[in-house]
């Protein structure tokens, strides 16, 4: 039986290592690339170490542009999105009528609807009926149809752990809704908002389907990619790859890090304290 | 009716309702159902210029699907879409699977967290970067080809982005998240005693999963498939840049539609799209037997 | 100062279910007051009613005289102690206990003065800064008692708040609820399934079965005279004889029964010929000595249970009539064998006629 456990053993572990080979290769990849004083993005030949892509990524007046208009949706996006969610959020928790189950499912239906559609459904409603053509606006609303819905789900799921005897209590003891409500559901919500908000942020940040059907001829950064991938191809993708995942390296350590701090301060609290 | 608004104006107050009804009110009709019976109206009518739309010729007809039935070409680029995402689909759930379980049940601790931001990081970066590392990997001078033709495997490269592979390939990749969580999150709520009950009995693990952790798991596996079809057939990204020309994927035609500002035509190609993923979603369901519910990530 | 609380007519309706039903009862000011009955009597609901979280279907509530309809919770006098306490618990100590003060406008320095007051009263010195999840069961009890009182209330509603405790604190924070409710004059209004803490703590007590208010009165009379069946059965343990009624004489009545004929009192002032049940509490069971003594039965032993200062006697008569006495450990009372026959008797003022009722005996 020892036998077939570590043959178990050896299994899963090589099947865990190219899987995350599979993952990671090709960002390790990239990043090489990118530092390769070859015209070609590739490996091979390699023409000596450079950092002139770098250079030319920060020459191009387009890719800034387009980031930009980047962070404007994003952040319109998260200051749409998250009151959405969180009126949706309450809508579902704390009202109870017949037709409950059906509007739920109604409001989670964006985010089974292929993204092109929702693009394409906003931009023809805004341009033809409403005369706003094709823009910023067009892939803010297209965008915020469907990361309201996430922003809602992530709310409703602490908001149905609210004890509402606490909203009762704070009632009883002469508090206002608005009191109740920034006094109390608001401090016990905040966490759900704070993570709704940087989920609508990257959501938006890195969305491709809905934008390019919304935006018109307007650029965020995923279409500009999109557009420069699809012409000529430069190792100033490399060096915007590796901005990425630098980026995204020292986000998850940041976020390791205070996970683990949250996790100390916990271990801290849960120490005994005498009873009185 | 009287006693729904008379408790929800004393839960919440007139504020919180008006609230509450503004923001759904607003999401429900402007963004979700306005946007899409537009498209649906584009799509039955037939595309005219200008100065004649609101005219007599202005009329609901469903030429525009009609194009679609008659036109072999396109026909044939949606069910190799249909065909070609099935296939993404199943890949993803036998690559996922084990990883799911093991994420659940067998791996300890640290390693879960560690493993799962190793899961998490990649999507942190934008999915067409990704895709486009895989371009620069399967490209005639890419990676792959330099080393098989250095191993002495081939002598020519291959040309990977004939056909659909490059395609299939890129959106596994660019998918696997989306099956990973929602089996690992099923699967987790299986209590590990009932495994180790059956080991205990002598069942193989085959046997395990078959009979108990693949039935568990019968939800999350029907919302991953879901989620990685609609993925697959709805994106734009992978095709674009993985594929040719031979292996034209259908949101490529819709694209093509609007690029040719003929948006009836486009709007009638996006509502088949639509139908094709509700149908999709209705046979999971019906198949796993699954609930609405079910979908929180 | 404490207000008093009128209860008139009131019924509350969830669809076809009368959670409560034509209640009618007046509440001094001052008064501790408690609600009595079995898990789903009602007696939540009435306090929710009282406490502004809904109006009821019929009837009306008055608060110091005040007709309370349509007045929110937030705007009654009253302040209420939930089950589960309720306590906020993002906020301190001192935070929760200020939150009615401070959503009132009260100017900070002003606040701190009156937590620190409360803190005080309700003996919580020094805890004024933690947390409310770091404190013993019994400590956030009094939390939540002094955050009611900070604002003042003329009314104090208090929904089994000591059921979670252990024994040994109840009895300890019942002595304090009551010094509290001595010291402010508010009125209480306090509900429970445990009749040993109605009946300590109380100046009167209201008895419910399923959503309906059977008696008010004082412990003392709640006990020795009680007026339905229901209340008898809840209340402390009873011997119950059934029979049929021979004859009236006044107060009392004579009641045949298969066990032999006996003289009651006739508080529910019922006729010959119906049917009924007397009522005896066993502590009020004595052996019969006096030969022509008033009810007297013949029974065997069943069984002794010898408690220390007192022994539970279980007696059957011919008729299989069940009977249980309760001996005081005086010294006087002989020693009974199991088995043995004996005489016992009761007074006809410690026994009560009462209607057969529909209402189940606890």
């Amino acid at each position: 039986m020892k036998s077939s456990k570590s043959i178990f053993r050896i299994v899963t572990g090589l099947y865990l290592a190219l899987f995350f080979a599979y993952m990671f290769l090709p960002l390790i990849f990239m990043t090489i690339i990118a530092f390769n004083a070859n015209d070609i993005p590739q490996i091979t030949p390699w023409k000596g170490f450079t950092l002139m892509w770098f250079g030319e990524l920060a020459k191009d007046e387009q890719m800034w542009s387009a980031l930009w208009n980047s962070f404007i949706v994003a952040f319109s996006v998260v200051a749409i999105s998250v009151p959405i969610g969180l009126g949706g959020a309450l809508l579902l928790t704390r009202l109870q009528f017949k037709a409950r189950n059906f509007v739920y499912g109604v409001l989670v239906s964006p985010i089974l609807t292929p993204g092109i559609i929702l693009g394409i459904s906003t931009f023809l409603f805004w341009d033809s009926y409403m005369n706003i053509p094709g823009g910023l606006w067009t892939a803010i609303l297209g965008q915020s149809t469907f990361i309201s819905t996430y922003c809602m789900l992530l709310i409703m799921s602490r908001a149905q752990r609210f004890d509402l005897t606490q909203e009762e209590a704070a009632f009883d003891l002469g508090a206002t809704h608005r009191q109740v409500f920034w006094k109390i559901t608001l401090p016990f919500l905040r966490p759900a908002l704070i993570s709704s908000m940087a989920l609508a942020f990257m959501q938006s940040f890195d969305n491709y389907n809905t934008t390019l059907f919304a935006i018109g001829v307007e650029q965020t950064l995923p279409i500009y990619i999109g557009t420069k991938l699809r012409s000529f191809i430069s190792p100033a993708m490399n060096a915007l790859a590796v901005v990425f995942i630098v980026l995204t390296i020292i986000g998850a350590i940041v976020y390791e890090y205070r996970r683990r701090r949250e996790m100390i301060k916990a271990g801290v609290k849960i120490a005994p304290e005498p009873a009185a | 009716m009287r006693d729904f608004w008379n408790t929800a104006l004393r839960d919440l107050g007139k504020i919180g309702v008006a609230y509450i009804l503004i923001t759904v009110g607003a999401w429900l009709v402007f963004m979700i159902l306005i946007p899409q019976l537009i498209m649906f109206d584009y799509s039955l009518r037939p595309m005219l210029p200008l100065r004649e739309i609101g005219g007599p010729k202005d009329v609901w007809t469903l030429k525009n699907y009609l194009v679609f039935f008659s036109n072999r070409l396109h026909m044939a680029i949606f069910f190799k879409t249909i065909w070609s995402s099935l296939i993404v689909t199943l890949t993803a759930l036998a690559i996922c699977y084990p990883i799911a379980f093991y994420l659940a049940k067998v791996a300890r601790g640290t390693k879960v967290g560690l493993l799962m931001l190793g899961l998490i990081i990649p999507y942190w970066i934008n999915e067409l970067l990704r895709l486009f590392a895989w371009q620069i990997i399967l490209a005639d001078m890419g990676i792959l080809n330099q080393l098989l033709i250095f191993l002495g495997i081939i002598a020519d490269p291959i040309n990977f982005r004939m056909g659909n592979g490059a395609v299939i390939l890129g959106m596994t990749y660019a998918y696997i998240l989306f099956m990973v969580f929602p089996i690992y999150n099923v699967m987790e709520s299986l209590d590990r005693n009932q495994l180790d009950a059956a080991r205990d009995l002598g069942s193989s693990w085959l046997r395990i999963h078959y009979k108990i952790v693949a039935p568990h798991a019968k939800p999350g596996i029907a919302v991953g498939c879901t989620m990685t079809f609609m993925l697959a057939a709805g994106t734009v990204a992978a095709p674009q840049l993985l594929g040719s020309p031979s292996s034209f994927w259908f949101t490529q035609v819709i694209n093509t539609n609007f690029e040719c500002a003929n948006w009836n035509l486009g709007a009638a190609y996006a509502t088949v799209l639509m139908l094709l993923c509700v149908i999709f979603m209705f046979i999971m369901l019906k198949l796993f037997k699954v609930g609405l519910k079910e979908l929180t990530q | 100062m404490g207000q008093d609380v009128e209860l008139l007519d009131v019924s509350m309706r969830f669809g076809e279910f009368y959670a409560a039903r034509d209640i009618n009862v007046h509440i001094q000011a001052g008064e501790f007051f408690s609600f009595l009955g079995p898990s789903g009597c009602g007696k939540t609901t009435l306090l929710r009613l009282v406490s502004g979280f809904m109006d009821p279907s019929e009837g009306k509530i008055k608060i110091g005289g005040k007709d309370m309809r349509g007045i929110g919770s937030n705007i009654r006098p009253t302040a209420m102690i939930f089950q589960n306490l309720a306590l906020f618990p993002l906020m301190t100590v001192e935070n929760n206990i200020g939150f009615g003060l401070e959503v009132r406008g009260m100017p900070k320095a002003k606040q701190k003065k009156k937590v620190e007051e409360l803190i005080e009263l309700v003996d919580l010195h020094g805890t004024g800064d933690r947390m409310v999840s770091e404190l013993s069961g019994g400590q956030m009890q009094r939390v939540a008692i002094a955050r009611a009182l900070a604002v003042n209330p003329a009314v104090l509603l208090l929904d089994e708040p000591l059921s979670a405790l252990d024994l040994r604190l109840r009895s300890h924070m019942r002595a304090e609820l009551r010094n509290i409710q001595r010291r402010t004059g508010v009125t209480f209004i306090y509900i429970t399934h445990d009749q040993t803490e109605a009946l300590t703590m109380s100046d009167r007590v209201g008895v419910m079965s399923i959503g309906k208010l059977e008696q008010v009165a004082t412990p003392e009379v709640i006990y020795n005279n009680p007026e339905t069946i229901f209340v008898a059965s809840f209340v402390g343990e009873s011997n119950i004889i059934q029979g049929d009624i021979i004859s009236i004489d006044g107060d009392y009545a004579l009641l045949k029964t298969t066990s032999g004929s006996f003289f009651c009192k006739n508080p529910q002032h019922m006729s010959p010929g119906e049917t009924a049940t007397i009522f005896i509490r066993p502590e009020t069971v004595f052996l019969a000595k006096e030969p022509n003594a008033d009810n007297v039965l013949t029974c065997s032993t069943k069984n002794l249970s010898f408690e220390g200062s007192y022994a539970v006697v279980t007696l059957t008569t011919e008729q299989g009539q069940l009977l249980t006495m309760r001996l005081n450990n005086d010294g006087t009372v002989p020693r009974i064998e199991e088995g043995e026959n004996i005489k016992v008797r009761f007074s006809r003022e410690n026994a009560f006629l009462l209607k057969n009722g529909d209402s189940s005996i606890a």
